[in-house]
């Protein structure tokens, strides 16, 4: 058995207020790249490093892995190698035409200028 | 030796309390089962001839208010948090009621957005995207729900704790914290991907 912990201890807890206000900031700042018009892969690359960015901030601060035990981050490692696997698999066989979208209305419409696919 | 053993104390092998190790095995399998819906997603779009013009088709605004208030309701969850760790039951009540206000709101505006989508005749059997977009969003809305009853029974009933054994109490909240960032975490990708690109 481990010597007794104290049940409560004073938190700090201007840096999440930081983490806040940096996370809101971010939001805003994805939303204005997107209107932007910025070619396809340009938007995808900013969209998801700032997703990233967040989305990490979110995990070291408010999740506590800052400081966290070595035992934590070996399920982990292990998650983020797998899930590289999935989109490597999707680099493998889509790799060659991952941007270029041709967009469509809601229903699916071809728009019309552009070139009617024939079939296979 | 407790039914439940290593809640508080940290067990010397792992270096962690069980349920610490516990929230963090099970988000893994999480990770991986929206990994598999975002994989999808990206494989059926580079493999569409054509696909929806995204940030047309579903409310921008909507989902920017969505992730306003659902990284809101992620620091009132630490807050909450911290409250409880320093002992302050009353700042503790206050920030996760705010919380699952949070988690309340973000449900409606889902709910508005569900329902404009319904009456322009947009249904997950519409096209691929819209199929994609329904489950997604619905699964994380579930995850939503699912962490808002832990948050309400952690602000009810749960409180009974608070004086028998406190730090067991805190670190339920900080197991439900994990989780619920964890929700967040998800929304903060599917905001761009099904809305912005």
């Amino acid at each position: 058995m481990s010597a007794p912990v104290p049940t409560t201890h004073a938190i700090n807890v201007r840096p999440y207020l930081i983490v806040f206000g940096t996370l809101l900031t971010l939001t805003l700042v994805t939303v204005a790249v997107a209107s932007l018009n910025l070619s396809e892969s340009t938007t995808v690359l900013v969209a998801v490093s700032i997703a990233t960015i967040k989305a990490s901030l979110v995990a070291v601060f408010f999740m506590h892995l800052r400081g966290e035990k070595p035992m934590v981050f070996w399920p982990l490692g292990l998650t983020a190698v797998l899930f590289a696997a999935l989109f490597a698999f999707l680099l493998w066989t889509e790799g060659d035409h991952l941007f270029g979208t041709k967009f469509s209305d809601a229903f699916g419409s071809a728009p019309k200028a552009a070139p009617v696919e024939g079939g296979h | 030796m407790d039914a439940l053993p290593y809640t508080t104390e940290v067990r010397p092998d792992t270096g962690l309390t069980n349920p610490k190790l516990g929230i963090w095995l099970f988000l893994a399998s999480e990770v991986m089962l929206f990994g598999s819906l975002f994989s999808a997603y990206a494989l059926l779009r580079t493999g569409a001839p054509f696909w929806p013009d995204q940030s047309a088709t579903l409310s921008v605004p909507l989902a920017t208010l969505n992730t306003v208030i659902l990284i809101s309701s992620s620091v009132t969850m630490v807050m909450a948090w911290a409250g409880a760790a320093s002992g302050k039951l009353s700042r503790y009540r206050l920030f996760m009621g705010l919380t699952l206000l949070g988690g309340a709101l973000f449900l409606v505006v889902k709910a508005i957005e569900y329902s404009e989508k319904f009456s322009h005749g947009l249904y997950p059997s519409t096209n691929n995207f819209l199929a994609l977009y329904f489950t997604l969003t619905g699964l994380h809305a579930i995850h939503v729900i699912a962490g808002m009853v832990v948050n309400a029974y952690l602000l009810g009933p749960g409180t009974r704790m608070w004086t028998r054994d406190h730090l067991r109490f805190t670190n339920r909240v900080e197991i439900a914290g994990i989780y619920w960032h964890f929700v967040d975490v998800v929304w903060i990708f599917l905001f761009p991907v099904l809305y912005l690109l």
